[in-house]
């Protein structure tokens, strides 16, 4: 098989459209619609409870890391705001961009926009990107958000930990954005052009965020305002990283069933505040619109019917980590998750130009 | 053309919808809260996603996909991705039945 073409104006996107990979019908699990209406409720309680915890402790991290600034002393508070800063913020916006973190609307996008300025993704652009991330979850050339390409780039995926290259070209949009006033070809395949004006407007808002930062750290002669604003994403964004590349890392591509392509790991409170129980991530794909806060409720009513869930973020690694290497060798190498025998089987006929002529890795 | 019998009124529980597919085309069936009912096509216009999977709150239909959001009442695009209003039809209750008026 050829080498996968990842660009959204390539041979590879263009071959999806033309055999109906591309915005195709995807596998569910049976939920009674009774349930699933159940599920899917909003409610404004548990993020405002989590937003005043997050944003209550940012405030309190802060003001204690101004008040020992240049000591030393004044680290471990800011690097306990940065993971808030750049790893919290990620899943704020997910959740946020969804619509299903809060009942009320207005509330959903103050969050998003402090979130989205915050893990440096332009709120228009990214929007619809994740948009396309659900109609075509790691559909090569198609996907606009697939973290691990195949042959993986593993120097690449480590620099990510803290934010390199991401954040730098992110930035860099930015620039281009709020200073051309136009957007890019391969984001206007995914963003429609009545809301291009949306995404060069907050990049100007962004960009003066970002100078007022500068005469600030110029007039005080300071790299602290630095460290509260921008560079949290930089030194901070590990947290989200490193949960976030087990979401799809090392399973199949090309495929139209979540169980075969997104993995769900059972984490520990802390790691699941932080991400707002995007751990249960194969859920979250088969059914966006449940709030995060009802998907452990989810998961147990669908388990019968999915993979095994991976055990812990160091088992998930241990899972993810051989099959990456193999696929610098081997780039259609990935692992099929084994299904319980209560499950309904994968449709290995419709799936057969993905895994048939495919190498699973276990 | 005259109405089309869709289903009994019974059939939607209150703040809800229904599927309803006649002659190749799908629409939506929607009880209101306020026990009124309501007719769409039956597709998101963002990506063709069936909406009877979505959830109604109030007077808006989310769609299951992508969470754009319609005014059911109206068919207008309320929230992003979606950019084109939904087509309605005109409903009507008669002994029981939901009627909807296809073109």
């Amino acid at each position: 098989m050829a080498s996968r073409d990842y660009s959204l104006l390539g041979s590879d996107g263009a071959r999806a459209v033309e055999t109906g990979l591309a915005a195709a019908e995807w596998y569910h699990s049976d939920v009674p619609r009774k349930v699933m209406k159940e599920l899917m409720q909003r409610s404004d309680g548990p993020a405002i409870r989590d937003s005043i915890i997050m944003y209550g402790s940012m405030i309190m991290l802060a003001i204690a890391a101004i008040a020992l600034w240049p000591s030393w002393w004044s680290m471990p508070f800011l690097l306990a705001y940065s993971v808030f800063y750049g790893s919290a913020s990620d899943s704020r916006w997910h959740e946020c961009g969804h619509g299903t973190a809060f009942k009320t609307g207005w509330m959903n996008d103050v969050v998003y926009h402090i979130a989205s300025f915050m893990v440096v993704r332009n709120p228009y652009v990214w929007r619809w990107s994740h948009a396309r991330h659900h109609t075509d979850t790691y559909i090569v050339g198609r996907d606009p958000e697939i973290a691990i390409m195949r042959p993986p780039q593993l120097i690449m995926v480590m620099l990510n930990f803290f934010g390199l290259p991401a954040v730098i070209k992110d930035w860099g949009r930015m620039l281009y954005y709020a200073f051309t006033g136009k957007v890019g070809k391969e984001e206007a395949t995914f963003i429609p052009a009545s809301e291009h004006h949306k995404v060069i407007f907050a990049a100007r808002i962004w960009t003066a965020v970002y100078a007022a930062t500068l005469v600030v750290a110029v007039a005080t002669g300071s790299i602290l305002p630095f460290l509260l604003v921008g560079l949290p994403r930089l030194y901070g964004g590990w947290q989200h990283v490193m949960v976030g590349i087990l979401q799809h890392g090392g399973l199949a591509d090309n495929v139209t069933d979540h169980r075969l392509n997104s993995r769900t790991v059972i984490m520990g409170p802390i790691n699941r505040f932080l991400y707002w129980n995007m751990n249960y991530h194969l859920e979250h794909h088969m059914f966006p619109m449940v709030p995060y806060h009802a998907l452990p409720r989810l998961h147990d009513l669908i388990k019968h019917d999915l993979p095994e869930p991976t055990q812990g973020v160091i088992a998930a690694y241990r899972e993810m980590w051989p099959v990456l290497k193999k696929q610098l060798m081997n780039e259609e190498a990935f692992i099929k998750r084994q299904l319980p025998p209560t499950a309904r089987p994968y449709r290995e006929d419709f799936h057969t130009s993905a895994l048939g002529a495919t190498v699973p890795a276990e | 053309m005259p109405f089309i019998d869709a289903c009994a009124t019974s059939d939607i529980d209150e703040e809800d919808l229904i599927r309803f597919d006649h002659e190749g085309a799908t629409y939506a069936i929607y009880h209101a809260p306020d026990g009124t009912f309501y007719a769409t096509s039956g597709l998101c216009t963002h990506e063709n996603v069936h909406l009877a999977d979505g959830l109604v709150m109030g007077h808006v239909i989310e769609c299951p996909k992508h969470n754009g959001q319609f005014d059911y009442r109206t068919g207008e695009a309320k929230r992003a991705p979606v950019c084109i209003n939904l087509k309605t039809f005109a409903v009507k209750i008669e002994a029981g039945r939901v009627l909807i008026d296809i073109p």
